[in-house]
């Protein structure tokens, strides 16, 4: 009978059952308090209900003491609440090094999903169990948000910029996706499934499904085709800095300050290249705002990462 | 207080005439109205246009739910389906619940209960009504143009940029009755601190004066921020100057930040005033003083300031980092404090008194009982892991709907009934009004109470059709909403009956202290007959006594 009005959604990722337990905790404070008021006033409401007609009630003006106790114990409680949820998140926000890593791009009204593998999924995303996965979304349009209630997760694609979230299935099944942030039209059709599959049957995915090239062998072809590559030379030689060891680290810019070169930087960087400029080149480098798909820039931002990560490898051997 | 207040209160019915001269004999024609500055008259200009405007957004909300019966968008198309919830919430924020209980019955009470014979800008009060009007008049035109879809939140770059549908005609209509609003508030402030009558100290003031003044504090200092930013808005869209749109170089989520900056505070602008309300029906019906006057009336002031810096906390999902989610979340936990301040002194209020079951009360109980679940939801909502699994889901527009239409509407409902007798001089029918209060409250709760469960089963908001696993809980929404709008078709056929038809009230039916009640039903023009003085705290209904700070 209750399997068929559940209360919770299913519980499949490492965090979902940290969240379930915190939605538990501030239920029981909930339905505490509640039943307190409810029945504070039933009480007093019967127990002192008018019996005369000329009755008043008694002159009570108010006590300090009570007046502290109900404030210092809700803040206590609150607290409390404060410091576990905050806790969680926190460990929800950063996603772990190493995770796996695909890319979303939300548009009017659908998901488009890219794999490093260069496996491509519209409405659907296949994940394999027992392994973090980081999701970095953007927009095309409008505010969209990545709601998989399985996971407890959530995140908003911005246009404009690149968001983050991670998860790590636990339990194969298919589990809805839902664009959580009202984004026109046919918002409540811009759904789709997640599939978490055990790791053989992911992998058997990966092979049966066809694929492109690698998103940095897209994004390495773009790099040439759209003249990156005769500024950004490999060997340092070319009016831009090169590119090769750019990612993950420190870039020194122009005035002193510093950035992470991490997605987000190399976003800005190809849209709109004159507000950070890297110390000892001239600012002459061409906007590509409007000239570059967001999939495509998120394949170029993987080609410049595999670079670094080829130059990490040739240094350590 | 002056010697009419020390008669014995009034407890049998009044057999009385109406009296023969009141403010609203004191003029029959259109003209007498319009052009009227009698604060009680514009009160009523108010009261029958946010009726009005109630209804429309009530007709908004039936259509909502008729189509959520079926999982399947099949009543209306998407695009329908997406203006009749944009229309739902624009027009019960913007033109029902801010200007509900400050504009009507703040609008009658606060010059009556300081004292005074009017607010301090009558013309102003006047203006003030028209802005509403004209700014109603933008928001009704955009509805019969085709409508809006954007989300009463206007979420950017969807209205400046993509949105098809009338926004600029409702943003600006929004953004005239902003303009309403503050004049509303400056007029309450200034009335308050110059206009009170001799002897009538800050901490005589009755509660509702401190709930109103609270109220008028936010509704100055942040409706010109909404105002702002509307206008950004309807700039980006008619001259494309890039401000929220990233294809025009502008930033979506710094309209979110100037949104929620105003939006979250006017949250408190609909519920303070409902609060005032409670602490005036609560003492009346337990027959005395309320508890805890002093914490009471301070925690008005700190939910209006506490409540300009918790905006963050609607942004949780956006990409915020994580620590500003940390420092917002923190911060929205102690503005639960002043609110269960509340709760509890007005429950410690029925202690030991003398509890009447009369239907303001019955509105009262039911306020106190959702107000405490509209407000202990918010907690799962402030905490943040439990916020991003329940951001943007039915969890969300329960919470609101406990708050807004369980506290405010309820508060509303309580106040309406409590002075009814006071605005048109006559009595209602009691049982009718008990019936409805049961009504209502059962409507409410079985409409609402079932989205907190869908929504955390992961119900997005907004949406037009959903899968079927939802069905069984949207059906009893539905089923619930059905009675909740019969709860709110009763007291409108009953107070109209009662305009004409009611017994005489006298001038207080409920024994009820404080200065409004010293004085005729329905009111003369100019209030008191001669200006009253002051000599006891509020809720002295044990006789004079020594007065708490």
């Amino acid at each position: 009978m209750w399997s068929k009005f559940p209360i919770l959604p299913e519980s499949a990722s490492t965090v979902s059952g940290q969240i379930d337990a915190l939605y538990y905790f501030i239920s029981a404070i909930t339905v505490f308090f509640t039943l307190l008021i409810f029945v504070a006033v039933f009480v007093f409401a019967v127990r002192f209900r008018r019996r005369r007609a000329d009755q008043v009630g008694e002159p009570i003006h108010g006590s300090t003491a009570l007046e502290i106790t109900w404030s210092v114990i809700p803040f206590f409680i609150v607290m409390t609440m404060f410091g576990w949820g905050a806790w969680v998140y926190f460990h929800t926000y950063t996603p772990p090094p190493g995770a796996m890593e695909v890319f979303v791009v939300g548009k009017q009204w659908m998901w488009k999903i890219q794999h490093p593998e260069g496996h491509r999924e519209i409405n659907e995303l296949h994940v394999p169990i027992g392994r973090p996965v980081k999701l970095t979304i953007t927009s095309e349009d409008v505010i969209h948000s990545f709601f998989i209630p399985a996971f407890r997760m959530k995140k908003d694609a911005v246009p404009g910029m690149y968001t983050t979230m991670w998860f790590e299935a636990t339990k194969a099944g298919k589990y809805h996706l839902f664009c959580a942030e009202y984004c026109g039209n046919q918002h409540s059709g811009m759904i789709g499934w997640v599939h978490a599959l055990e790791q053989a049957d992911y992998e058997a995915w990966l092979r049966g499904s066809p694929r492109d090239e690698t998103m940095a062998q897209a994004g390495e072809r773009l790099f040439g085709r759209m003249g990156c590559a005769s500024c950004h030379r490999e060997d340092n030689t070319g009016r831009g800095p090169s590119l090769r060891a750019v990612y993950g680290g420190k870039v020194l810019l122009e005035g002193g300050a510093a950035a992470v070169a991490d997605d987000s930087y190399l976003r800005e960087s190809i849209l709109k290249p004159a507000l950070k400029i890297v110390s000892g080149y001239p600012a002459q480098m061409p906007t590509f705002q409007g000239q570059i798909s967001e999939e495509n820039l998120l394949q170029v931002i993987a080609y410049i990462k595999s670079l670094a990560k080829k130059e990490r490898t040739a240094t350590a051997q | 207080m002056s010697t009419t207040v020390t008669q014995a209160p009034s407890l049998a019915p009044h057999d009385e005439p109406m009296p023969k001269r009141h403010y609203l004999n004191a003029g029959n024609t259109l003209k007498s109205w319009l052009l009227t500055v009698d604060h009680k008259r514009i009160a009523i200009l108010y009261l029958l246009s946010i009726t009005f405007f109630f209804f429309i957004g009530g007709a908004f909300a039936v259509a909502i739910r008729l189509e959520l019966l079926t999982p399947a968008g099949d009543l209306f198309q998407a695009e329908n389906y997406n203006k009749l919830f944009t229309m739902h919430g624009v027009v019960m924020i913007f033109f029902f619940l801010i200007p509900s209980i400050p504009a009507t019955l703040g609008n009658f009470l606060v010059p009556m209960m300081i004292g005074a014979r009017d607010l301090a800008f009558p013309r102003v009060n006047l203006l003030s009504w028209y802005l509403y009007i004209i700014g109603a008049a933008f928001g009704s035109y955009s509805i019969l143009m085709g409508g809006v879809d954007t989300g009463w939140t206007f979420y950017t770059p969807y209205s400046s940029t993509y949105s098809n549908s009338q926004v600029m005609a409702a943003a600006l209509g929004a953004f005239v009755a902003g303009f309403s609003s503050i004049l509303t508030g400056l007029n309450f402030i200034v009335t308050i601190h110059k206009m009170r009558a001799p002897g009538l100290t800050w901490f005589r003031l009755p509660l509702f004066i401190w709930a109103h003044y609270a109220t008028s504090v936010i509704q100055i200092l942040g409706t010109p921020v909404v105002a702002i930013t509307l206008l950004l808005v309807g700039m980006e869209r008619a001259f494309h100057f890039g401000i929220f749109d990233p294809k025009l170089g502008g930033d979506p989520i710094l309209f979110q930040h100037m949104f929620w900056f105003y939006s979250h505070p006017a949250v408190y602008i609909m519920i303070l005033p409902a609060m005032g309300v409670m602490s005036e029906v609560v003492t009346c019906f337990s027959r005395k003083r309320v508890f805890g006057y002093g914490f009471i009336a301070m925690s008005s002031l700190a939910i209006a300031v506490i409540g300009f810096l918790v905006w963050g906390h609607h942004m949780f999902t956006s990409g915020q980092s994580v620590y500003a989610g940390m420092v917002f979340s923190v911060i929205t936990f102690l503005v639960a404090i002043p609110s269960a301040i509340k709760a509890f002194n007005w429950t410690a209020t029925l202690y030991k008194g003398s509890v009447s079951f009369d239907s303001p009360m019955l509105f009262a109980f039911g306020f106190i009982g959702l107000f405490a679940i509209g407000g202990l939801t918010g907690l799962f909502l402030a905490t943040l892991a439990t916020d991003i699994h329940l951001h943007d889901t039915y969890f969300v527009v329960a919470h609101f709907h406990y708050i807004m239409v369980g506290g405010a509407v309820f508060g509303y409902l309580a106040a309406l009934h409590f002075w009814w007798p006071k605005l048109s001089g006559r009595l209602f029918p009691e049982g009718w009004a008990k019936f409805s209060a049961l009504l209502v409250f059962v409507g409410f709760n079985t409409t609402f109470f079932p989205q907190f469960v869908v929504g955390y089963l992961g119900m997005p908001r907004r949406y037009h059709a959903y899968p079927e696993e939802f069905q069984v809980l949207n059906v009893l929404s539905s089923a619930g909403a059905t009675i909740l709008g019969a709860g709110y078709l009763v007291p409108m056929i009953y107070f109209a009956w009662s305009w004409k038809n009611g017994k005489p009230a006298g001038p207080n039916p409920w024994g009820a202290k404080g200065l409004e009640w010293t004085t005729q039903s329905p009111p003369l023009t100019e209030n008191f007959p001669i200006t009253p003085v002051v000599t006891e705290g509020a809720y002295a209904y044990a006789g004079s006594e020594e007065e708490v700070h």
